[in-house]
């Protein structure tokens, strides 16, 4: 039951980042571009996405547990660090020159298209690097 | 521009529904980078397989979007579901390894941080938000000055 239950969340985050259009780079970069013809539909999907979200945990946090699970996992950490400024950077520097982010990234795999095949294998390649090299604080 | 627009607006609040029933149901944030990375990475256990079950639900969404029908919202055409790369494959190969190490390092992306992380005010997720918002656009600026 967990599991059919996370099948439908990522089905429905898929269809929900297919059908904004945040499958396709050219709007991605459209919206990063703000020098040049400048797309806004990231931020609608965006501020859609988030007010969503705000309101639908805000009335979660008012249930003791989730439905099939013992606890709620928020994450707890507050702190701000040297990893989370220096990754998230890293990180929007590989998203504006591709386009990608790695939802989008994942499903663009059924495009069959071999180059993001390989931006797929070296996001892992980096995932694997990061959590083996986690910095010294 | 309008069409677009209210395209991306549903979507996002498609995803937002995911995000809380992913929540609700099992009690996770649906962070795309985080629950992958530990699918591929972490020892496999079976408390761990929704991990795998919502990277399935990811994978196969562009096929059901294709077979209900819904309509995608890729620039320039309606018929086309997923876009095509923009930049070459050593440029794709660069980013996908600076995607995976930055996401690692700062433990969220787009939708952990982006989506999920600023929804519930988290001070980390919204600098890291703003820091990667701001060097994508800063990488594409500065691609844009050099291509042109």
């Amino acid at each position: 039951m967990n599991c059919l239950m996370a099948l439908l969340s990522g089905l429905l985050f898929g269809i929900g980042l297919v059908v904004s259009g945040m499958t396709d780079p050219q709007r991605v970069v459209g919206f990063l571009d703000v020098t040049g013809d400048w797309d806004p539909t990231l931020m609608a999907v965006l501020g859609g996405a988030v007010l969503t979200t705000f309101v639908g945990f805000r009335l979660l946090r008012r249930l003791g547990r989730p439905w099939l699970s013992a606890t709620f996992e928020w994450p707890t950490r507050r702190d701000l660090d040297r990893p989370l400024v220096i990754g998230a950077s890293l990180f929007g520097l590989g998203w504006g020159l591709s386009g990608y982010c790695p939802g989008p990234a994942l499903l663009a795999l059924n495009t069959g298209d071999l180059s993001v095949w390989g931006l797929v294998i070296m996001m892992a390649v980096g995932w694997w690097a990061a959590q083996r090299w986690s910095w010294q604080r | 521009m309008a069409t677009s627009l209210l395209h991306g607006l549903i979507g996002g609040v498609l995803i937002g529904c995911a995000a809380i029933l992913m929540m609700f149901s099992i009690g996770r944030i649906a962070g795309i980078s985080g629950i992958a990375s530990h699918a591929l990475f972490s020892r496999p256990r079976l408390s761990q397989a929704w991990r795998w079950a919502f990277i399935i639900g990811l994978l196969i969404s562009p096929l059901i979007v294709v077979s209900l029908g819904l309509p995608g919202n890729v620039a320039f055409s309606s018929e086309v579901v997923l876009g095509d790369p923009l930049v070459p494959w050593p440029v794709m190969a660069i980013a996908g390894l600076c995607i995976g190490l930055g996401t690692g390092w700062s433990h969220g992306c787009t939708s952990g941080h982006g989506v999920c992380g600023l929804a519930r005010l988290s001070p980390r997720s919204l600098v890291a938000t703003m820091t990667f918002v701001t060097t994508a656009m800063s990488t594409v600026g500065l691609t844009h000055s050099l291509r042109v």
